[in-house]
């Protein structure tokens, strides 16, 4: 499904560059639930940023579907992220003049659907994570928990065949983060990709495999049963 | 590319945004954008109007749409009586007006001039002899009365004064021309044309604009200004057409000169008639609306340019996380300019040239340096 080869991400502040990745090579697929890991500054959030095409790498290929992604323009890219990906983020990233379900449907009125076509998949996958409720909240009037979940909705709602997370449930107490490996957990069930960053062990449990960064190098990779 | 998908878009970010966005910025903007706008469309269209007004009085008030005057070389139109003949045969005019023209003097007060060295309370005055019942049909003289009455074709030694020769109703002194005192209807004033002296009496008193042409001027009937100019050939010195509606004064004006007219006297429409110190005005007052209306554009285009580039600026965040979750860079363009479209619709052209460009820049910005706020 996603195949990195050789990636490097160099970041440039006047005459100094800093590799953050170098040489990663990787490869996920369909249906695998993959943690990375590793500590601060390993490059574990360039890594997903530069699989999930929000990012352009310096040098390598990622192909992504059998499309070489490295080599797709920025329009190319914007529609591949709107059908193929969903996207959850640790400050959720919702819009905070949207409710919760305008800020689930908006990805889907992008893509063409009525407003009433949209906002009834909107409602079905909010009622999925259980904030049914909270349909006509805005994100201000929701708890981090309930707007990660809104968040994971938005992700989830257009059936994508990649998840990516970055670090999920750093904003959130225990009981919501519990909340929110959950609801992966019940969509991975279901056949959904997930490739999620975090630094949290307790949270890579969920995961079928765990691959750790460190330096911009895999140091390792391990398997869970 | 602009796709239907991307306005509709744009419009649903536009419309919660402005619904939701806070009711202070939302009425800042909208008073700035309406300042803005007055300060293009209003002063602008003040200036026109004052302008367009002017041109309007000198038509309907002196000059009609074309206007038949004497040759320069001329103190009268040649043939006048051929010429008003020949204009009545023709089915254009609405109302043709013959006016007869000179300079004189009227004095006031001066039976109670005690001391000859006393300075008299006269002035210079711009005569004009017209027909009562067709001048009132060309300009709707009367109407203009505020003192006294209007003049009948049977008058004689009875004069209509314009509001500049009476001291309460004056615009003050100009060179040349100083305001009559305790002046009223039925108070006898002198006049003298050419040397003729003739004790007549102030019929009414006009109420017009300082910029009318009626404003300076002493009208009296036809045949009276004739003895006092001593004219006995019927040569009158302007003719003032007023055309029907929907003819074209431009072709009338070609027709006269074609017919010969143009070779006894000066044919011209009401814009080429206009006096050249009121063509000045307009021409002073058409560039200072143009040197407005284009300082304001520019101001209309910074404003508009700083307010979406405040907006994109504070919103680049969100603008990264519509473009990350794959919402389109030209909806995103949309959106801001869908909600400035709701505000005031009426200066679009504007918005969308000054509001594109911040958008664009901020929209080329790297996407994941955007949702992380990075430089």
């Amino acid at each position: 499904m996603i195949e990195v080869k050789n990636l490097v991400k160099s970041f440039k502040d006047g005459p100094i560059e800093t590799r953050v990745l170098k040489g990663i090579d990787f490869t996920a697929k369909a249906g695998e639930f993959i943690a990375i890991m590793g500590r601060s500054g390993a490059g574990k959030s360039t890594l997903l940023y530069q699989m999930s095409l929000l990012d352009e790498p310096t040098s390598g290929e990622i192909r992504i579907n059998g499309k070489e992604a490295h080599l797709m323009s920025e329009h190319e890219k914007m529609s591949f992220r709107l059908k193929e990906f969903g996207y959850v983020f640790q400050d959720y990233a919702l819009l905070p003049e949207l409710t919760a379900i305008e800020n689930v449907a908006l990805p889907l009125l992008m893509q063409g659907l009525s407003k009433n076509e949209a906002e009834n998949k909107a409602k079905m996958a909010l009622e999925r994570v259980g904030v049914g409720s909270r349909l006509n909240n805005l994100p201000s009037q929701l708890s981090g928990g309930e707007q990660q979940r809104v968040s994971v909705s938005r992700a989830i709602a257009h059936k994508p065949s990649i998840l990516f997370a970055d670090e999920p449930t750093a904003n959130l107490d225990r009981e919501s983060s519990s909340r929110v490996m959950e609801i992966f957990k019940e969509l991975h069930g279901a056949g959904q990709t997930i490739i999620m960053v975090t630094h949290e062990d307790e949270y890579s449990r969920f995961a079928d495999r765990i691959v750790t960064l460190d330096d911009g190098r895999i140091i390792s990779e391990k398997f869970n049963k | 590319m602009f796709s239907i998908v991307n306005i509709r878009v744009g419009f649903y970010l536009a419309l919660r945004q402005l619904r939701r966005a806070s009711r202070w910025t939302t009425s800042l903007i909208v008073f700035v954008m309406l300042l803005t706008f007055l300060n293009l469309v209003v002063v602008t269209g003040l200036l026109v109007g004052i302008v367009a007004g002017i041109s309007n009085q000198f038509r309907i008030q002196q000059t009609g749409d074309v206007m038949v005057t004497a040759l320069d070389t001329k103190d009268y139109i040649e043939n006048s009586p051929q010429i008003l003949s020949f204009l009545e045969t023709l089915p254009q005019p609405q109302v043709i007006s013959a006016r007869y023209g000179t300079s004189g003097t009227i004095e006031a007060n001066y039976y109670s001039r005690i001391d000859l060295n006393e300075k008299p309370n006269e002035t210079g005055a711009s005569i004009v002899g017209i027909g009562p019942v067709v001048e009132n049909d060309f300009s709707n003289l009367s109407k203009y009365v505020k003192e006294g009455s209007y003049l009948s074709e049977n008058d004689y030694d009875t004069v209509l004064l314009g509001p500049q020769f009476v001291d309460r109703y004056s615009f003050g002194e100009q060179p040349g021309l100083t305001p009559l005192k305790n002046v009223y209807p039925g108070t006898k004033i002198r006049l003298t044309i050419n040397g003729n002296t003739r004790e007549v009496i102030v019929k009414g008193i006009l109420d017009v604009p300082a910029n009318s042409p009626l404003a300076a001027r002493v009208f009296m009937p036809i045949s009276e200004v004739r003895q006092l100019m001593g004219r006995t050939d019927y040569a009158v010195n302007e003719i003032a057409i007023l055309l029907k509606p929907g003819t074209d004064g431009v072709a009338f004006r070609d027709l006269l000169k074609r017919s010969g007219v143009g070779d006894k006297a000066k044919v011209q429409t009401f814009e080429e008639g206009i006096p050249n110190g009121v063509a000045e005005v307009q021409n002073t007052f058409a560039m200072i609306g143009n040197a407005i209306g284009s300082i304001g554009l520019a101001v209309a285009a910074i404003t508009i340019f700083i307010v979406i580039f405040i907006n994109a600026i504070t919103r680049r965040k969100f603008i990264g996380i519509l473009k990350g979750i794959g919402i389109s860079g030209e909806t995103i363009i949309v959106a801001p300019l869908d909600g400035t479209l709701v505000r005031i619709m009426l200066i679009v052209l504007t918005t969308l040239i000054a509001g594109y460009l911040p958008s664009r820049m901020i929209v080329r910005k790297n996407t994941l340096d955007s949702i992380l706020g990075r430089n």
